[in-house]
């Protein structure tokens, strides 16, 4: 029984933390184009795009 | 592929008249290659991948300023600019990367970011606004076309309701499990012998869990719920509210009463399995009209206005008042309503006429908003905006002939209409029954009569109608079919009669060639033809194929063109223009557009046109007309000419010299004797009508205010389309009436349960998500089937549309 009361409020924490992430990534418009972000990892950046420019910008509320 | 025989930046064929032969097709295309040569980016022809749906990336050749890009940037706190633009032409991932990379490279540029779902690019620069057209040069130069939009105006409201339907798809997903999980253990405990006290635990554990995450989750449906009851109707929504509060508050007062059993995992299963197909309906529907938007503004221009110093400035056409001037160079698409005040020229009036031949146009004529202008550069001082203008016009016919179509009820809604009241009677007579008749305490009868609405929620029933949507709408997508309006597929089922227009709906709108000519004749009239833009010199090009243009050719606008040779002048162009007198003519059965041709000593050589139709029409009128629908063409060209199209086609029912108002008439008349019809049209004079009929079609060619106006947009130039997507939304209806009656199936079975109070949460539960697993099977055999029992002898769907919208993922 005392297991029991450590593990559900564990399963819970970790549900939680889980909707947690993804609700954030929802927020932060992850989920808005999944097609792109499948072909970005092949990217090979060896180009010389300027260090400064942070290519993940749009990542925040990108429409 | 052959290397000498396509261009190395487009792809597209070279032919051996071209300015840039052997390697490249055009000089646009020469240029291209040698600025990504130049910036060390040849690497791109390298990792793309030619997507033969997209349009060729072939380079504009004159002028890229079709648009002030400046007019839709804004400005934020830090002096950064930025700007939401649309872009046409990618094709690949490649494709992404090289827009983005063009961009980058400028050190004004913060950042750059293409969306490759929705093809859609967001830029950020500082520095002065208007470097946003140097900035955007390279990339018009690869052939990609952009265009500015306003994203707040555009998909904004479905954008967040989706967004919502997915968080609440999250929390009731996180809910359900969590609740599954210990509804399960307390299900083994009913047989291991599970002592109440930790089972009472485990129903409060789930209590708080379900009960916040149900009221989050559930917030769509009891909205729409509480809104059809305020206006005294029954959705889907309601008994699926109600069904999931019951279920909670009875659960709460059990565990309250540390009875044994509690229906948490039922209610938040079912918010869970509904929210699925929410989620993906509205998907669904938000690809196919983000689909139809993107081909929208690719249509879009602006306008020049000639300030009274001279000088130009590009402008949208809201902003356009009367009395300005604005210059329409040729070939371009007029932007207001207006009377030429300087210039001669042929103008296109199809989209608003149905005729398939040029107006000749003077100073002084009236033109319309929507037209293109095809010969010469017109000036044209703006007579009239906003209300007064032709297009307002016919917004507000179409409003009116909307009024019709808006009374339509879903199934969905129709079958809720009449299974609410059987239900909510049912379970008033299991609780007088037990209560009087059988003679059990009235909270014990009350909980059976909760228990015979849980069994009853509609999980299997609201899903029927979405999930088989969903899938529907996706294949159709994939064929280029965009379904816009959500209960299009249930109105096409309806569907006795098709009406078509003629031009640009069951034509191609260009004129051909019609009838012999001699070779010799022919090849030098194409010649001179080349110099020109006119529809016909075009259609005298085609005919004969790869033509170098003659030199020294002058074109009179609205006249023909003429050239000056050694043996003396040549003319081509209207009988009038080349001087042939009245009755000087050739066999009269042929009739259509003319061109005539002159030369010194010798006789005049007329060439006749005729809009040719889709290249499937005719086998698309006869496989309509065998599946018994009744085939209407109605049109706004000349009589003789509409007799003419339709005897060769076979359609007997015609009119002609119809206008939007006739049309859209015709339509309601047939309407109110009891026909459904479907309507394809493509023009301004045909939104009306598109309206007014029970379910419309428009092609992607179609004028803006039709494609707005029809339910459902094709892309691509086969006609086959309007049998796909009636078949398919057969197929779709018999699946939905399938998945009925699957549901009412299982509802037959555990409704006699439930009366008699035998219903545990453990069945309940099983018999809710068998029966939800059963009918999302059942439709997904629209997609299986679809392959192998489409009817042979139907047009395949041209797979390959001209500007593929964001396919399915």
């Amino acid at each position: 029984m005392s297991n029991l009361l450590l593990l559900i409020p564990i399963a819970l924490f970790l549900g939680l933390l889980g909707l947690g992430a993804f609700l954030w990534a929802l927020k932060s418009g992850q989920f808005d184009d999944m097609e792109g972000a499948a072909n970005r990892i092949l990217f090979d950046d060896d180009d010389e795009t300027p260090p400064n420019k942070k290519r993940d910008q749009f990542t925040q509320d990108d429409s | 592929m052959n290397q000498s025989a396509t261009c190395r930046h487009c792809g597209e064929r070279v032919t051996s008249m071209s300015p840039a032969a052997p390697d490249f097709c055009c000089t646009g295309c020469e240029g291209a290659y040698a600025l990504l040569g130049e910036l060390g980016l040849s690497s791109y022809y390298k990792r793309r991948a030619i997507d033969p749906k997209v349009r060729a990336l072939r380079p504009d050749e004159e002028d890229f300023g079709h648009f002030d890009f400046t007019d839709l940037a804004s400005t934020d706190a830090n002096g950064t600019h930025h700007l939401h633009l649309m872009v046409d032409g990618i094709h690949c991932a490649a494709c992404v990367w090289l827009i983005e990379t063009l961009l980058q490279r400028n050190a004004s540029v913060v950042a750059a970011r293409v969306n490759m779902t929705t093809r859609r690019l967001r830029l950020s620069w500082t520095g002065k606004i208007e470097d946003v057209d140097g900035l955007l040069r390279p990339v018009l130069q690869m052939g990609y076309r952009v265009i500015p939009f306003d994203p707040a105006a555009l998909e904004q409201a479905t954008q967040s309701r989706n967004k919502e339907l997915l968080r609440c798809l999250a929390v009731a997903g996180f809910a359900a499990s969590n609740v599954m999980l210990l509804s399960v253990s307390v299900w083994a405990g009913y047989f291991q012998g599970m002592g109440g006290a930790t089972r009472d635990l485990f129903h409060w554990i789930s209590a708080l869990i379900a009960v916040p995450a149900a009221t989050y989750a559930g917030m769509p449906f009891y909205r729409s719920a509480l809104g059809a009851i305020r206006h005294r109707r029954v959705n889907m929504d309601v008994p699926i509210s109600l069904g999931v509060i019951l279920a909670l508050g009875m659960s709460l007062a059990q565990t309250i009463q540390s009875a044994p059993h509690a229906y948490y995992d039922s209610a938040i299963t079912l918010l869970f399995f509904l929210l699925i197909g929410r989620y993906l309906d509205g998907r669904a529907r938000r690809q196919a009209r983000s689909a139809a938007e993107h081909l929208l503004s690719l249509g879009a221009r602006s306008i020049t206005i000639i300030e009274d110093n001279g000088t130009r400035r590009l402008v949208s056409p809201e902003k356009a008042k009367p009395g300005m001037t604005v210059l329409v160079a040729a070939g371009e698409r007029i932007g207001i309503d207006g009377e030429v005040s300087d210039g001669q020229s042929d103008v296109d009036t199809s989209v608003i006429t149905g005729e398939s031949i040029p107006a000749q146009i003077k100073p002084g004529a009236t033109v319309f908003a929507g037209t293109t202008n095809i010969s010469a550069p017109l000036r044209i001082r703006v007579t009239a905006t906003g209300n007064s203008t032709l297009l307002s016009e016919i917004v507000r016919l179409m409003e009116n002939a909307e009024q019709g179509r808006a009374k339509y009820v879903a199934i969905a809604d129709r079958v809720a209409k009449a299974y609410a009241p059987v239900v909510h009677l049912l379970s008033l007579l299991t609780f007088v029954g037990w209560w009087l008749v059988g003679g059990v305490p009235w909270n014990d009868a009350l909980m059976n009569a909760i228990a015979v609405l849980i069994i009853t929620c509609p999980c299997a029933l609201a899903l029927a109608v979405p999930v088989v949507q969903v899938i529907a709408t996706g294949r159709l997508l994939r064929a280029g079919i965009l379904v816009k309006s959500a209960t299009a597929l249930e109105r096409l089922t309806k569907i006795t009669g098709v009406i078509f227009d003629k031009t640009g709906t069951l034509t191609t709108g260009k004129p051909e060639l019609y009838g012999p000519a001699d070779p010799d004749a022919l090849a030098l009239s194409a010649q001179i033809a080349a110099n020109s833009n006119h529809p016909l010199s075009r259609a005298l090009v085609r005919a004969v194929g790869d033509v170098s243009p003659l030199k020294n050719v002058v074109e009179m606008p609205g006249l023909g063109l003429m050239v000056e040779t050694l043996a003396g002048e040549i003319r081509l162009g209207s009988r009038r223009f080349c001087d042939v007198a009245e009755q000087a003519d050739l066999p009269s059965d042929i009739y259509g557009p003319e061109i005539w041709m002159t030369q010194p000593g010798q006789s005049p050589i007329r060439f006749v046109f005729r809009d040719t139709p889709r290249a499937d029409a005719s086998e698309v009128i006869e496989h309509l007309r065998n599946d018994g629908f009744d085939i209407n063409l109605l049109s706004g060209d000349r009589e003789q000419t509409v007799r003419q199209f339709a005897e060769r086609l076979g359609i007997t029912k015609w009119r002609a010299r119809l206008t939007p108002t006739d049309k859209a008439a015709h339509i309601q008349n047939r309407r109110d004797a009891g026909m459904f019809d479907l309507m394809v049209g493509d023009g301004i004079n045909d939104a009306p009508a598109l309206a007014a009929a029970h379910a419309s079609m428009s092609p992607a060619s179609a004028a803006e205010i039709s494609q707005n106006a029809a339910d459902i947009v094709f892309q691509g130039d086969r006609l086959g389309t309007v049998i796909e997507a009636l078949h398919i939304a057969r197929k779709a209806d018999r699946l939905v009436r399938q998945n009925f009656a699957i549901s009412f199936t299982y509802n037959l079975i555990t409704i006699p349960l439930a009366v008699s109070g035998l219903v545990t949460p453990l069945i309940a539960a099983i018999a809710m998500s068998s029966s939800s697993l059963v009918v999302i099977a059942n439709a997904l055999r629209l997609h299986a089937n679809g392959k192998q029992t489409r009817n042979p002898s139907y047009p395949q769907t041209s797979p390959a549309p001209q500007h593929a919208g964001a396919p399915i993922t």
